[in-house]
């Protein structure tokens, strides 16, 4: 197992954390979570096509950049650092896994390259009113009507599901249950039927929509009735993924109460002068890097295709949960009063590192999942 | 071109180390003949200077080395306890006279050495030692305790720290020397622990004696040269927890080192069941039949988490060192987030056990290691650095935070508040 990023992988993220500097300082959080859509179109759009972020880990067949789950991580850990504001991870994760992990050669030729290029976000939909992340909660129905197929149903919670334009939908066979019946779809945003609704997040700066279907028009993605195990296998990217996302985050926190601390003067001394102060930074620092460790291990696993990932890719998302949710805490009690201020920018990381925590699956959840998975 | 200024590679390394122990080993030796020989090649410790018993090749080959010996079970240098630490320290600041005394002994097992550091008024503050060295015409004379020393009442040296001048201050009094401790003035008594076993001592100095040429460095050095071996000891740690294996391979060496092991591992055999041997707990779980209470699962799930996260923690710190990068904060963090593991596993250890945790000794699972468990695991965040004082390393040196005022190092030691301590 790879243990270290390459010079190539560091110089890649020193580039991707300037550009995200550059183009998304917190005055420009604060203003793209306050919109509708949760981020520029046209700003995205360009970001994405200079660095080429959403061609990162699509292969070459599909005009992707071919790289792996490694880069792909980098980036991720950079916009939890910065908390950008762009379907990234809607459109680059959760949709992209779903294709390649289900869709035909065809399919994914016919999809993949305008996600590649920048000109399509993509999510996909899988939760419903429940709020359960597995399969067999799964109530949406999938009925053939001719050559294509009728989705009728809700799906909630679903990532930027009110502006992406391609929808990714795990419905059901009529009459099956649990993991049996399940097909993956493709909807178009603007699909007859297809009613999008923004809901109101405490974390403004992830977008969630409940959208509801009514005998909407879908084209079916692979096979039909065999989704289970692709589904599966994209929740085990996805989690990796956001995982890594959420270390970024988390070590952006510590860094800045760290900062703050070192400032601030109380009785005549820096309050990083202090033990407890000290103490509780030295705890956070073990906390993120234990997370990072997992985080990093779980993409490497990714890339090499180790059998153990079912159990490394929950571990990782169960130790980054616990891991940013905790440096949060701290960070907002490290800034004292300040920290509980609208106009300090700690509540949008403590924000984030509570939905990271739920999103998914949380660390019980995935505690238990891992437990299912461990094979020794 | 100079053959010594070839760079060596992995592959050289392997191939010139292989093609020696063809040509040399050989079972039917005596442990320190054949250690003896290490010690002229230079392969029982490869990264040593080549004028003692080295061969000057970088640390990071060394794990090549060790690899080719395991291949053929060679068997190595002696390498357990302080006589590492010793010869660390020995190498980095000791005269010629002492490498010529001591290192080949080290290297070959004949002598055991103790670090004779921390003292019943100076644990975590080590720089406040009271032992007295006290010059004396042409000897140095000892008096006062030390305590915790591990293998003190076999070992022929000592590494000792003790104050020579009390007008200065606290770090700048202190002298380092090498201490004979078979004489009359050194009394060991074994200390018992809380989970029974007694590893450690306690050694007490009446007028010992200390000839001038075992000082190392100067007086008022003693906190630096001290700092060498405590790196090291915190370096090591890893391939003390290491436990040494003996083999059952037939051979007159292999007996030898068989008995070797034996002493030399004595004390210690707890120190698995110190870590919380998280490699029992999921076999212990299902067999116990507490792997289907979903509260367990979640309390293995989060050992499991901890000590993964841990390891690969560890790993990241060694492959950005074999990269030669300079250290990340990953490398300083082992440490803590091992008392993290250990505690949680004590914690699933008797939720697994239930009732039987109640029981010890021959009574109790697994003949006593469960119980073992639960008593020596308070020692994890305890010895090698509290987890107060690792705290404290890591907010100062990793995280660059200012030092709490200090009260103790601006004035004479002599004047600094300290514990009475009766003897």
């Amino acid at each position: 197992m790879k243990f270290s990023f390459s010079n190539e992988q560091e110089e890649f993220r020193s580039g991707v954390r300037r550009a995200l500097e550059a183009r998304s300082p917190t005055t420009e959080v604060r203003k793209q979570m306050a919109t509708e859509t949760g981020f520029d179109r046209e700003g995205w759009k360009k970001l994405n096509q200079e660095l080429g972020l959403t061609a990162i880990h699509i292969p070459e067949a599909y005009d992707g950049a071919g790289f792996g789950y490694g880069e792909l991580s980098i980036v991720l850990e950079e916009m939890g650092r910065n908390l950008l504001c762009a379907p990234f991870f809607s459109t680059a994760v959760l949709g992209t896994a779903a294709i390649l992990n289900a869709g035909t050669e065809e399919q994914k030729k016919a999809l993949l390259p305008a996600i590649a290029a920048g000109e399509t976000t993509a999510t996909l939909a899988f939760s419903e009113d429940s709020g359960l992340n597995d399969a067999a909660s799964v109530a949406m129905t999938a009925t053939k009507s001719g050559a294509t197929w009728r989705l009728e149903g809700t799906k909630s919670f679903v990532l930027d599901g009110h502006t992406a334009d391609l929808i990714v939908v795990l419905a059901r066979r009529p009459g099956s249950t649990g993991d049996e019946g399940l097909s993956f779809f493709t909807v178009e945003g603007s699909a007859q039927g297809l009613d999008r609704k923004l809901l109101k997040t405490m974390d403004e700066t992830r977008k969630l929509a409940r959208l509801t279907f009514n005998s909407v028009e879908a084209r079916l993605l692979g096979t039909e009735g065999a989704a289970a195990a692709p589904f599966a296998r994209t929740m085990q990217q996805v989690i990796v993924c956001l995982a890594n996302e959420m270390v970024g985050g988390a070590e952006r926190l510590r860094e800045d109460a760290l900062e703050y601390v070192k400032m601030r003067m109380q009785f005549g001394r820096s309050i990083a002068s202090f033990q407890t102060t000290k103490n509780k930074a030295a705890d956070m620092l073990v906390d993120v890097e234990m997370a990072k460790s997992a985080a990093y291990y779980a993409a490497a696993a990714l890339d090499e295709g180790d059998d153990d990932l079912p159990a490394v890719a929950s571990l990782a998302k169960a130790t980054a949960a616990e891991a940013y949710l905790q440096t949060a805490i701290h960070a907002v009690q490290m800034h004292g009063g300040i920290g509980f201020t609208w106009d300090n920018d700690t509540h949008l990381w403590f924000k984030r590192a509570k939905s990271s925590e739920i999103l998914f699956g949380d660390a019980n959840y995935h505690r238990e999942l891992m437990m299912r998975n461990w094979k020794h | 071109m100079d053959t010594h200024m070839t760079e060596q590679t992995e592959d050289s390394v392997r191939s010139e180390v292989r093609a020696w122990l063809k040509d040399n080993w050989d079972p039917s030796l005596g442990l320190v003949e054949w250690r003896l020989k290490l010690c002229d090649s230079g392969w029982g410790a490869p990264h040593w200077p080549k004028e003692w018993y080295g061969r000057g090749l970088p640390v990071k080959f060394n794990a090549i080395v060790d690899e080719e010996f395991a291949r053929i079970g060679a068997v190595g240098v002696a390498k357990a306890g302080i006589r590492t630490l010793a010869a660390a320290t020995i190498l980095a600041h000791g005269t010629d006279l002492h490498k010529e005394k001591f290192l080949k002994r080290i290297l070959t097992g004949e002598d055991t050495w103790c670090q004779l550091f921390s003292e019943p008024g100076s644990g975590s503050d080590m720089a406040g030692a009271v032992t007295r060295a006290d010059r004396q015409g042409n000897k140095w004379v000892i008096n006062g305790q030390k305590v915790w020393t591990t293998s003190a009442h076999k070992a022929q040296w000592g590494l000792l720290l003790a104050r020579a001048n009390w007008d200065v201050a606290k770090h700048k009094g202190l002298a380092y020397f090498i201490l004979d401790m078979k004489q009359p003035g050194v009394q060991v008594h074994p200390l018992r622990q809380m989970n029974y076993h007694a590893s450690f001592n306690q050694v007490f100095f009446t007028d010992a004696i200390v000839e001038p040429e075992m000082l190392v460095a100067e007086v008022g050095d003693g906190w630096t040269v001290a700092t060498t071996t405590l790196m090291h000891e915190r370096q090591g740690a890893d391939g003390l927890r290491t436990w040494a294996q003996a083999t059952d391979k037939k051979g007159r060496i292999y007996e030898d080192e068989r008995a070797e092991i034996a002493s030399t591992m004595e004390p210690y055999k707890w120190y698995p069941q110190r870590a919380g041997r998280v490699d029992l707990v999921v076999q212990r779980a299902k067999e116990t039949g507490k792997i289907d209470d979903p509260v367990i699962r979640q309390e293995i799930a989060r050992l499991l988490c901890m000590s993964k996260s841990s390891e690969w923690t560890a790993r990241r710190a060694r492959a950005a060192q074999n990269m030669g990068r300079p250290q990340g904060p990953e490398g300083s963090l082992g440490k803590l987030a091992s008392s993290h593991v250990a505690r949680q596993a004590a914690r699933v250890h008797t939720y697994i056990t239930g009732s039987d945790a109640l029981l010890s000794g021959k009574d109790s699972p697994m003949e006593g290691v469960i119980a073992e468990i639960l008593v020596s695991v308070p020692a994890t965040s305890i010895a090698g650095g509290t987890d107060e004082i690792q705290r404290n390393i890591i907010s100062e040196r990793v995280l660059k935070m200012p030092k709490e005022p200090s009260v103790d190092t601006n004035k004479p030691f002599k004047d600094v508040p300290r514990n009475i301590v009766s003897s």
